[in-house]
């Protein structure tokens, strides 16, 4: 088996926005549907 | 296929972080999501030539409900049938007429909109949006689990819990957009479909742009596969149609169909039955809010069953799912009948979890079962247990309710006899769980097998 090295490893700043690039979408959406599901406790 | 949305190129380089991997699959996962919240579209396509009310010539509910239905249907098939390629092309290619398909599936269907021609909608949502949700679905799916030999469970589970959440945004973001498009003279939904092809087309390229597949051979630094092996995982590979000879495929078929028909069959009741049984108590508004709440279960559940099946292992997973699943489902009624609403709203919330763990750990078992080299395929062919469930279900759960009502039982009580039925299916499930053992060996790749659909992974990786 390979133990591939990182030689040129992916800049950290990239990774975080990548991340953030799906998480910021996801959080408004699961933000808007909290708000719906507190309708049931309301 | 060379170029760039070829597999030799889409190697990663030396450095590439796998960790990069998760959030492109998610950014096709997000998207594809949204065919789960379509139905917010259906009040204003009832309206687009009456605006304000429908007209004589509006569209019916009943005509736009085949949408969906057509979107699912192709979802299926696409999965099914594009799998052998997808192991061939590799998945930037097919992220990329995912994206083409899904995209321009609103294009099409926005054209359809504006002509006011059904067929269009059905054309372009249906088929070949319903083509780009399959390609989508399946496509990051095996090269996670390459990426994560370690962790395939929490890999898959991140993926397809964006499936889940994909709903969440698109439901709101359609309002959003219809909202600010709408006019005295027009609906927005012509607007709203080309704006969110467009969102959808440019957020599924960045995720074929970024997805890399492992170089052959490829482990984690620091890594190395378990020495105690565990039998119910394999480190050889099947061919992806030689697993259509094994039994374990039919079992994984059933214990995967079984789990999504007593989940969607109660899923789209959900509303409705919280409001015969607790009448008085419940709303329309706090009915939906319901709704939200199990779409937010099954979304955390895809990712936490999926990545407790790393350290439970897949099988006691679906145990877990089909014991207290079928526990959880006799129990319902009688939380109905106490009038414990509280209890009720949980334990519904628990079957959502399981029902969305269903799906997301069903890639990492393929996985122990049949081997990596396949997975992608195989889990596309089996997601027709998936289109299945999805017409059993609700025709199950339906039929049912109105048997009983025309037989006189009460409207609250009605759904008794279903989550019975329901329960009575996961005990079947489990027996098909239990029954799945390892692969014989006669099913697995020998030496050379690879050359018919790569270029990549070569022949030795077949027997390590």
């Amino acid at each position: 088996m390979n133990q591939i090295q990182p030689t040129k490893p992916s800049h950290p700043i990239l990774l975080v926005l990548f991340w953030l690039y799906v998480l910021i979408p996801l959080s408004w959406g699961v933000w808007s549907t909290i708000k719906k599901a507190l309708a049931l406790f309301g | 296929m060379s170029g760039f949305f070829s597999k030799q190129h889409s190697v990663a380089q030396p450095g590439y972080s796998r960790w990069l991997v998760p959030p492109a699959a998610l950014s096709v996962h997000l998207c594809i999501g949204q065919a789960y919240a379509f139905s917010v579209f259906n009040d204003p396509l009832t309206r687009v030539i009456g605006v304000g009310s429908s007209a004589s010539d509006d569209w019916k509910l009943t005509t736009l409900g085949w949408i969906f239905s057509l979107a699912i249907v192709f979802l299926g098939l696409s999965a099914a049938f594009g799998g052998k390629w997808l192991e061939k092309v590799g998945p930037r290619l097919t992220m990329f007429v995912a994206a083409c398909c899904f995209g321009g599936g609103f294009l099409i269907s926005a054209l359809g909109v504006h002509l006011h021609e059904i067929w269009l909608i059905y054309l372009g949502y249906g088929v070949i949006g319903g083509i780009g949700l399959g390609l989508g679905y399946v496509s990051p799916v095996s090269t996670l689990i390459k990426w994560f030999p370690d962790r395939r469970g929490m890999a898959t589970g991140m993926a397809i819990m964006g499936f889940g959440g994909g709903a969440m945004i698109g439901a709101p973001l359609s309002v959003l957009l219809m909202d600010h498009f709408k006019s005295a003279e027009s609906v927005g939904v012509v607007q709203t479909f080309l704006v969110m092809g467009g969102l959808y087309f440019c957020s599924m390229m960045i995720g074929a742009l970024t997805i890399r597949i492992p170089p052959p051979n490829w482990q984690p630094v620091g890594w190395t596969p378990p020495v105690v092996q565990n039998k119910m995982i394999t480190d050889k590979h099947v061919h992806i149609d030689q697993a259509l000879k094994t039994p374990q495929f039919y079992l994984l078929w059933l214990v995967l169909c079984l789990n999504v028909t007593a989940g969607i069959g109660v899923l789209g009741q959900a509303s409705v039955m919280i409001q015969e049984m607790f009448k008085g108590l419940v709303t329309p508004a706090s009915a939906a809010g319901f709704v939200g709440l199990l779409s937010l279960f099954n979304m955390g559940g895809r990712f936490f069953w999926s990545s407790a099946s790393d350290f439970l292992g897949r099988k006691n997973t679906y145990f877990i799912f089909f014991v207290v699943g079928a526990g959880l489902y006799a129990t319902i009624p009688s939380m109905g009948m106490a009038g414990n609403m509280a209890l009720f709203v949980l334990l519904y919330a628990l079957i959502m979890s399981m029902y969305g763990g269903g799906f997301s750990t069903i890639p990492a078992y393929l996985a122990d079962i049949f081997g990596t080299r396949f997975v992608g395929g195989i889990h596309g062919r089996l997601l027709t247990a998936w289109s299945t469930a999805g017409v059993l279900g609700p025709v199950l759960v339906n039929y049912i309710r109105e048997y009983q009502i025309g037989q006189g039982v009460a409207k609250a009580d009605a759904y008794n006899v279903t989550m019975y039925i329901m329960a009575g299916l996961l005990v079947v499930g489990f027996i098909a769980n239990l029954s799945i053992r390892p692969v014989h060996e006669k099913h697995h790749m020998k030496h050379g097998d690879f050359d018919e659909l790569d270029g990549i992974y070569p022949a030795d990786d077949a027997e390590h």
